[in-house]
């Protein structure tokens, strides 16, 4: 059950909020929908789930255009919105149900589904409590249960975890990956971290553009080509800077002011064994190598480079 | 069907939950049964077995009352964003807009049916004209149905409550005093045209027990006409 996304624009206004993004999602896959805030994401999922409709490009899901067949289309999503809006005067049991009447759940299955979802998602023990009354955390396991509730082909999940404290942002990952198994995902988020843990493909969008669509391990590979480690050299003289600079595996370097200690960050050029070369740099010349700390780079500064180039 | 049933079953436990119901029907029931039975007009004083006072002042409450009822169906759906979740679901709008309609109309409905026992306790007192009494019911009850679909029709162009109740004030005053207000004055060509847009004239006729089908055929149009602008502007959403 793949999503195909072509040439998809949306303006509001003069604004471009997205910009001919074309990509595909296939069945199976957990996409992550990564990108600074305002970069159109929440548009672009908006779009799929037909809640907007596009000024140009078009959106079929299992071979479903948006437009067309639009009921055909939301039958088969679970949409998990920004922010996550709930009724919050009505209990969760209830609520669920009521999703599920919406999405034609036939009658006598109903009970029986929301039951499930509860367990799921480990509500359980709150099941009867109204969704006003719950912490951020378990809402959103409401969102989730919401979402999964008539069995949907695909999810769509805006910034799943926003709000959420460090404990709830892994045990709803785990969820997530745990549901994707059977499922086409697709979520969003402008955390890195969440992506990375989530997804096995990302792409990047800025500005309405895709800046980036790979699987997670290119992406990383393409980030770990160069390396930045983090070095104090305990040495007498200043010529420090000057040999870390001459070593062969290295593009650039930075005195950090702020500590006390000699402290070098180092980025390396691509495919280079830097750590080595600064290894052996301190023995030739005697300097104490007090620390060697490689910077995880990873995702973090192709998303940089990627989001940030104006 | 079954759809419009589910969103309409939510709204109605909806109001019951948040005791609005319960404040509405105790309101409205004190309220006329008041000016029916206690006020200086009563029906004593008229000395008939009839219920105009009570049609009378039904016809204000309702006319202040359906706002305050219908102002959060779609205004509070958008603010919190809900109405997100329920625009991507396989539902149309128009089930939406009907389903919240009927909701409210039912609740003006529950609100009506204890003063049955007024139409029971006159059939006591006297000779009871039931064609009058079962018409300004009917009425009553085609009145509220235009009334919502106003209430619900403000309430989907705004995300505020207020600006939805105070729209639907307004555009319900033209139908329940200004149209008859404004015939005499128009020119000539538009003044009939008012004079049949407005409540006064068609809420008479049929408390009269005189059931034209004309008169049901206005109110029906009236409601239809609020409900379609109401999914009209729940789709304009798409386009923005």
């Amino acid at each position: 059950m793949g999503i195909n996304v072509r040439n998809l624009v949306k303006e509001y206004g003069s604004q471009r909020a997205v910009d001919d993004i074309s990509f595909e999602v296939r069945t199976g896959d957990i996409l992550g929908f990564l990108g600074p805030n305002g970069a159109g994401k929440s548009t672009t999922m908006k779009i799929i789930t037909c809640y907007l409709r596009p000024n140009s490009g078009s959106v079929d899901l299992d071979g479903y255009n948006i437009e067309d067949h639009a009921n055909e289309v939301r039958r088969r999503i679970g949409y998990l919105p920004e922010n996550n809006p709930l009724y919050l005067e009505m209990s969760i049991v209830d609520y669920l149900a009521y999703s599920a009447a919406l999405n034609q759940v036939e009658k006598n299955r109903i009970n029986s589904r929301v039951r499930e979802m509860i367990e799921i998602t480990g509500l359980t023990k709150e099941r009867h409590k109204l969704i006003g009354e719950l912490s951020k955390g378990y809402r959103q396991r409401v969102g989730l249960a919401q979402a999964l509730i008539h069995d949907p082909d695909v999810l769509i999940l805006d910034e799943p975890t926003t709000g959420l404290d460090p404990n709830q942002i892994v045990e709803i990952r785990s969820l997530i990956k745990e549901i994707g198994k059977e499922k086409t995902i697709m979520l969003s988020s402008h955390i890195l971290q969440e992506v990375e843990a989530t997804c096995d493909r990302i792409i990047i969008i800025n500005q309405g553009k895709i800046a980036a669509d790979a699987t997670t391990a290119d992406l990383k590979r393409r980030a770990s080509g160069a390396e930045r480690v983090r070095v104090q050299i305990a040495a007498n003289g200043s010529a420090v800077g000057d040999a870390l600079l001459a070593l062969p595996g290295v593009s650039a370097i930075e005195r950090d002011h702020d500590s006390k200690e000699d402290l070098w960050v180092i980025d390396s050029k691509p495919n280079q064994p830097v750590r080595e070369q600064i290894f052996k740099l301190c023995v030739e010349n005697n300097w104490i190598l007090m620390q060697m700390t490689p910077v995880h780079t990873s995702l973090e500064d192709i998303f940089r480079q990627l989001t940030n180039k104006n | 069907m079954h759809t419009i049933w589910v969103i309409s079953k939510r709204e109605l436990s909806g109001f019951f939950d948040s005791l609005m119901a319960y404040i509405i029907i105790v309101v409205f029931l004190g309220l006329s049964g008041f000016f029916t039975w206690l006020s200086s007009n009563n029906i004593f004083f008229t000395g008939q077995a009839q219920l105009f006072s009570f049609f009378g002042i039904s016809y204000w409450t309702l006319f202040f009352f359906i706002p305050a009822i219908t102002m959060r169906s779609l205004a509070e759906e958008k603010k919190t964003g809900t109405i997100e979740l329920l625009a991507t679901k396989p539902i149309t709008e128009l089930q939406i807009v009907v389903g919240k309609w009927l909701a409210s109309w039912i609740l003006i409905a529950l609100s009506l049916a204890p003063t049955l026992i007024y139409y029971i306790t006159l059939m006591n007192l006297g000779n009871v004209d039931h064609g009058g009494i079962w018409g300004g019911y009917v009425a009553l009850l085609l009145i509220s149905a235009v009334y919502v679909a106003i209430g619900i029709f403000t309430s989907s162009i705004t995300n505020n409550q207020i600006v939805a109740f105070i729209l639907a004030l307004f555009v319900s005053f033209f139908f329940q005093l200004l149209f008859d207000v404004l015939a005499p004055v128009l020119p000539s060509s538009l003044s009939n045209f008012a004079s049949y847009l407005s409540f006064s004239s068609h809420f008479e006729i049929m408390s009269r027990g005189v059931f034209a089908l004309d008169n049901a055929l206005y109110f029906v149009s009236v409601t239809a006409i609020g409900i379609i602008l109401a999914t009209a502007s729940l789709k304009r959403r798409v386009w923005s």
